[in-house]
């Protein structure tokens, strides 16, 4: 039989090291936040004649807008990040650009959000999350009223939820500065969906451990745990799987519009997979074990 | 087979046939609803948020009297210029939503739309001989143009006194375009006595402040008069909003997102052969994996997703980006109830059940599973539900309703569909090995 529960100080090691290079990350640099929190314009412009990127940029810079960000999709289109424009100031920069590249200039998609709109989106977020959270909780605790010890139940399918929103947290912050993945509105949307699904998975796991310590396969906790594991693991691999695989496809084939909302949601996922099998299940024992050791002790 | 067995069977025909006749053809008339209604992400279009500054309203109106009163005025302005079904809400206190879907001239619209377009006419200051007085550049020197109106009382010369007909005329000696309005009865009056005073000398006509053209008065005129000095769309768009009347306050835009049209185009494209793809993957991955049950899990999906879209086109619900991406995750969740149900069954079968048994032991218990583990979903959604009305981002709002529709779809589908579909088949098919569970 597979030992997770036995090698769990490896599976904690794993999670640590995808842990802290994050959060290092997020301290050090934080998250490039979307318009949608940090009020601008971005566009994305579709041009006639071919344009390298640093052609653009100094076009760019020489209509005033040196602190714009350009980036090239994967359609060979360029997403163009400035403050908040208006529309004459739009025209006057889309004319400027036609003129001084020598090419037909198409907006294909423009999006302004005001500073009064985005610090009103980014308080929102932070209730929605704290409002989201709350109700998270009392579920979990809902779920887990039968359980032997409800609390540390509970404060363990916490953890292991916060281990997962930590660790997407600390990759998009990465993926921020390497690629300029952006934190918005979509991703907080995305955090919470993975959310539910891990809890889906970590109830699924408690559920069976529950379920076999009434049945009694094994004095063992630790035992029972690992084999509780062992049984559902195929659910939580193969639901995730499915997951998997239709965001992957909508990743790869459904366009740049919702790329990082996607990415986000597979990462989550994956993410979810891991601390199910390996985190969630293992904790309880580690917690259990902590508490038997402080009795003897004592 | 069961009596309960044969009326959910009945159920689910009568279900799906129904929503095959709702979505065949998709741009077929159901009950008014022809296609899948298509987000501005979808089908191009913009997406405006207006603030308008209350601190200018008139004090002897309400803030609600101000707001319906722009209300409608952008809604006259926008039906006029062409907009099909435009969508116009408040918001809170001071904010106005605009939806132009399928608008290519989003500038032109935005503008058109936004803007006060306050008409005044404004007198020349004169001198002691009665000659305009001129600064130092040589232009003259407005004064507002008053006059006294049937009862009595001064009053400002403004578009309030326009009839709501004007329009767009061309000149006849050059073809260049005029506004051509007229005076309701009390703008006749003021518009007698100031043209009277002002005989051979100009007369300005201002829009929002500026200037847009001074004809000379060449004698008493009452009940109507032309606009010069614009182009053919500035005259189109000033005839809409003379006619509309001017806002009762000013409006700037503080969220925007627009989407050209082929963008959108390409987008369901996208999403559409990505959803293909998908779904093909997980077919093909529950066979494999599942064999019997995963055929049994094929079939429920693809009965999911018939219902699924009959409940979009009929609702409607209004798709977006997020909105597929909601849907494709929600595949996952209905899949999510059969494995479910497939791992219980096949704990049963290794533990000596017979198939029907392990059928209504695997469902039984899954039951529980699946419904508990939805729980969490139906909380995010309606909480971004909520979030996402709060203020614009509708790419928020599409994501939750069509997440929690699906959700809750799978897990309707699950009871009904795939237990029956899986108690028919378990009653035909005995072989464990097809179940993947070694004889």
């Amino acid at each position: 039989m597979i030992d997770i529960v036995g090698n769990r100080k490896w599976f904690f090691l794993i999670s640590i090291c995808l842990l802290v290079p994050g959060i290092i990350s997020m301290l050090a640099f934080g998250f490039k936040l979307g318009i949608d929190f940090s009020s601008g314009t971005v566009m994305t412009l579709r041009f006639s004649q071919q344009v390298e990127q640093g052609v653009l940029r100094q076009q760019m810079a020489q209509l005033g807008y040196d602190d714009a960000t350009i980036q090239k999709t994967s359609e060979g289109d360029f997403l163009v990040r400035t403050r908040d424009i208006n529309s004459d100031e739009k025209v006057a920069l889309i004319d400027g650009l036609e003129k001084g590249l020598n090419t037909d200039v198409t907006i294909r998609d423009l999006e302004t959000v005001s500073p009064v709109v985005a610090s009103e989106v980014a308080r929102n977020a932070a209730i929605a999350v704290l409002v989201a959270s709350i109700f998270m909780i009392l579920y979990i605790a809902f779920a887990f009223r039968h359980m032997p010890s409800p609390f540390k139940w509970g404060f363990s399918a916490v953890i292991a939820l916060l281990h997962d929103v930590l660790i997407v947290m600390g990759i998009f912050s990465i993926l921020g500065w390497l690629i300029g993945y952006q934190v918005d509105s979509m991703f907080i949307v995305a955090m919470l969906t993975i959310v539910g699904f891990a809890i889906n998975n970590t109830c699924v796991v408690y559920d069976r451990i529950r379920e076999n310590v009434r049945k009694g396969i094994s004095r063992d906790f630790a035992v029972t745990v690992n084999s509780s594991i062992l049984e559902t693991i195929a659910r939580c691999v193969n639901t995730s799987l499915v997951v998997i695989l239709t965001g992957l496809a909508l990743f790869l084939f459904g366009g740049v519009t919702i790329q990082q909302f996607i990415m986000a949601l597979l990462v989550g996922v994956l993410v979810g997979i891991y601390d199910s099998i390996f985190v969630a299940g293992p904790l309880l024992v580690l917690w259990d074990r902590g508490l038997k050791t402080e009795s003897k002790a004592a | 087979m069961k009596t309960s067995d044969t009326l959910l069977l009945l159920f689910i025909a009568v279900l799906v046939g129904f929503s095959i006749w709702a979505i065949v053809p998709l741009e077929g008339d159901r009950f008014g609803r022809q296609g899948l209604t298509l987000g501005l992400d979808l089908k191009g279009g913009a997406y405006l948020v207006y603030e308008a500054d209350l601190s200018k309203k008139d004090p002897s109106q309400t803030v609600d009297q101000v707001m319906t009163s722009v209300l409608n005025k952008i809604e006259r302005r926008a039906n006029a210029f062409g907009v099909k079904e435009p969508i116009i809400q408040r918001q809170g206190e001071n904010r106005i939503l605009v939806q132009l879907p399928g608008e290519k001239n989003v500038d032109e619209a935005k503008k058109l739309i936004g803007q006060v377009a306050l008409l005044e006419f404004k007198e020349t200051t004169t001198d002691i001989s009665g000659q305009p007085q001129t600064d130092d550049k040589g232009g003259y020197i407005w004064t507002i143009a008053t006059g006294v109106g049937s009862d009595g009382q001064t009053k400002e010369l403004t578009g309030k006194y326009l009839k709501p007909n004007s329009r767009v005329e061309l000149k006849s000696n050059t073809n260049e375009p005029e506004v051509a309005f007229e005076w309701n009865d009390e703008g006749a009056i003021l518009f007698e006595q100031i043209t009277k005073r002002n005989i051979n000398k100009p007369l300005g006509i201002f829009l929002d402040g500026q200037l847009i053209s001074y004809p000379t008065v060449r004698a008493v005129i009452k009940s109507a008069g032309i606009i010069e000095g614009m182009d053919m769309k500035e005259a189109q768009n000033l005839a809409i909003q003379l006619n509309s009347g001017s806002l009762d306050v000013p409006l700037t835009v503080i969220l925007e997102q627009t989407v050209d049209a082929t963008l959108g185009a390409d987008s369901i494209k996208k999403s559409v052969v990505a959803g293909a793809i998908g779904i093909i993957l997980v077919i093909l991955f529950m066979i494999l994996y599942y064999r019997m049950a995963g055929v049994v899990a094929a079939l429920a999906l693809i009965i999911y997703g018939i219902i699924l879209t009959a409940i979009f086109k009929l609702v409607p619900v209004t798709l977006t980006m997020a909105g597929i991406a909601a849907g494709v995750v929600s595949i996952g969740m209905a899949v999510d109830a059969n494995i479910l149900i497939f791992e219980r069954m096949k704990e049963e079968l290794r533990a000596g059940r017979t198939m029907g048994a392990a059928v209504d032991a695997g469902f039984n218990r899954a039951w529980l599973a699946i419904r508990d583990s939805n729980v969490t979903t139906f909380i995010a959604c309606i909480v971004l539900f909520w979030f996402g009305d709060t203020f614009g981002a509708f790419m928020v709002k599409g994501f939750a309703l069509t997440l929690f529709i699906g959700v809750a779809l799978s897990m309707f589908t699950a009871i009904t569909v795939s237990r029956l579909l899986l108690s028919l088949t378990a009653r035909a098919v005995k072989n464990t090995w097809l179940y993947g569970v070694k004889a």
